[in-house]
């Protein structure tokens, strides 16, 4: 090999950012999740995400379009930016349609723990107010600011003895809402307590880095999960209502994409009933742009 | 543009993409002896498959006993004919359990690494 390009390369690879790019601590990749936030500063994007939810309380039907962006400011700092897109239905009334709100989120990457399969990320995510149809869809008319925690841990360092537990991993979300607004006509926002999981076994882990069980393409790079994420009020009367969701479903990770399906079941009644659906297709930007789009702004 | 349109778009993006020459993170594909297995007679070599095409100079492995301890192996070098494929060397192994821990860049400087275990029956 050339001198040149080894030296260029032994200079990329000093870099942390190279290292563990999109999901990855020490042996184990964690894919990108649906519902919740996998606990990574990423260069990534889903586009599109399709969502068709539980009928509502209301017997209201809606259906969702949403594309979301990440990008790696530094090494260590991204951005994410969403924005969704909603044929909401109401029950014996016409349908609309609409844009439902832009939202952005600022996060640090707070560690990643080869060893122990570990990563946590905090960060800020803003809901923006009159960035949707407020009057048709709902769309908020005050903003939200929510710090969060995201954190995940792969359970590969467990001994040798519990093969068959190794693949499991776990992330989760906790964040807290802060409306800018206490109330919209006579509709109180209170301030809610967000929290999320996603349980997985990566297939990938256990094929590549416990035990060649013969599983070929597709099903080497597949991953069951089920994901959770409830929200609970804390105030303004409606203290300790909580909304919510489970889905379980399975994530296929490839080089460049990944593909995700989860059925959407209502926690509580509250929450809707029936069943619901989300199908997502997401990109590695890193791995698609690694020289130019892929890689954080500032820093290498 | 309508979502019908974006739908497709995103499709051909994917395509494409799905398309494209290795360049991405490499994953381990397979390794003789296989990821978890147990082998009658010692193995001369590691053969480990990856998913990209390798680094040389940025990319390697190392052999561990039970107990942790190195094991003496010859430097881990990339196939003359398939850069995708790694090649760890050893010498004559008693009978046991051996972890072999791999870290691999890929072409585009994308890094990886693992480990995985095999055993040698008495």
């Amino acid at each position: 090999m050339h001198p040149i390009r080894i030296a260029a390369l032994a200079a990329a690879l000093a870099a942390p950012s190279i290292a563990y790019a999109h999901g990855f601590a020490g042996d184990r990749f964690f894919p990108a999740t649906i519902l919740t936030d996998d606990p990574f500063v990423a260069d990534e994007m889903s586009l599109p995400t399709f969502t068709r939810d539980p009928t509502g309380p209301d017997g209201s039907q809606i259906f969702g379009f949403d594309l979301s962006i990440s990008k790696r400011l530094t090494p260590d700092i991204g951005i994410q930016l969403s924005q969704g897109w909603q044929h909401l239905k109401p029950l014996g009334m016409p349908g609309v349609t609409g844009l439902t709100g832009f939202s952005s989120e600022l996060d640090y990457q707070l560690f990643q723990n080869g060893p122990h399969e570990a990563a946590a990320m905090v960060g800020l995510h803003s809901s923006w107010a009159h960035t949707g149809r407020v009057q048709a869809l709902g769309a908020d008319d005050f903003t939200t600011l929510s710090p969060l925690i995201d954190f995940g841990k792969g359970f590969g360092d467990l001994p040798d003895s519990l093969p068959w537990l190794r693949p499991i991993a776990i992330t989760g979300n906790l964040s807290v809402d802060f409306p800018t607004k206490t109330e919209s006509a006579d509709n109180p926002h209170p301030n809610n307590f967000n929290y999320g999981f996603a349980f997985e076994y990566s297939l990938e882990y256990l094929q590549h880095h416990v035990k060649d069980v013969g599983l070929g393409a597709p099903f080497d790079r597949m991953a069951p999960l089920v994901e959770v994420a409830y929200s609970t009020a804390l105030n303004r009367g409606q203290a300790g209502q909580t909304v919510g969701t489970i889905q379980p479903g399975i994530i296929w990770a490839g080089q460049y994409i990944q593909i995700g399906a989860e059925a959407i079941i209502p926690l509580n009644r509250a929450s809707g009933h029936g069943f619901g659906g989300v199908v997502q297709l997401h990109f590695y930007l890193d791995d698609i742009f690694p020289n130019t789009f892929g890689r954080p702004v500032f820093g290498q | 543009m309508s979502s019908i349109g974006v739908l497709i778009l995103a499709a051909l993006l994917a395509a494409g993409f799905v398309g494209k020459p290795a360049l991405a993170h490499a994953f381990l594909d397979h390794a003789v002896p296989a990821v978890g297995s147990t082998v009658a007679a010692a193995p001369k070599q590691v053969r480990m498959f990856f998913t990209e095409e390798l680094e040389p100079h940025f990319s390697g492995a190392t052999l561990s006993a039970a107990g942790g301890q190195a094991v003496a192996t010859d430097t881990a070098v990339l196939d003359a004919r398939n850069p995708m494929e790694m090649v760890l060397s050893m010498p004559p192994l008693a009978p046991g359990k051996y972890k072999v821990s791999w870290h691999a860049v890929s072409t585009d400087t994308h890094r990886t690494e693992g480990d995985f275990t095999f055993e040698i029956r008495p």
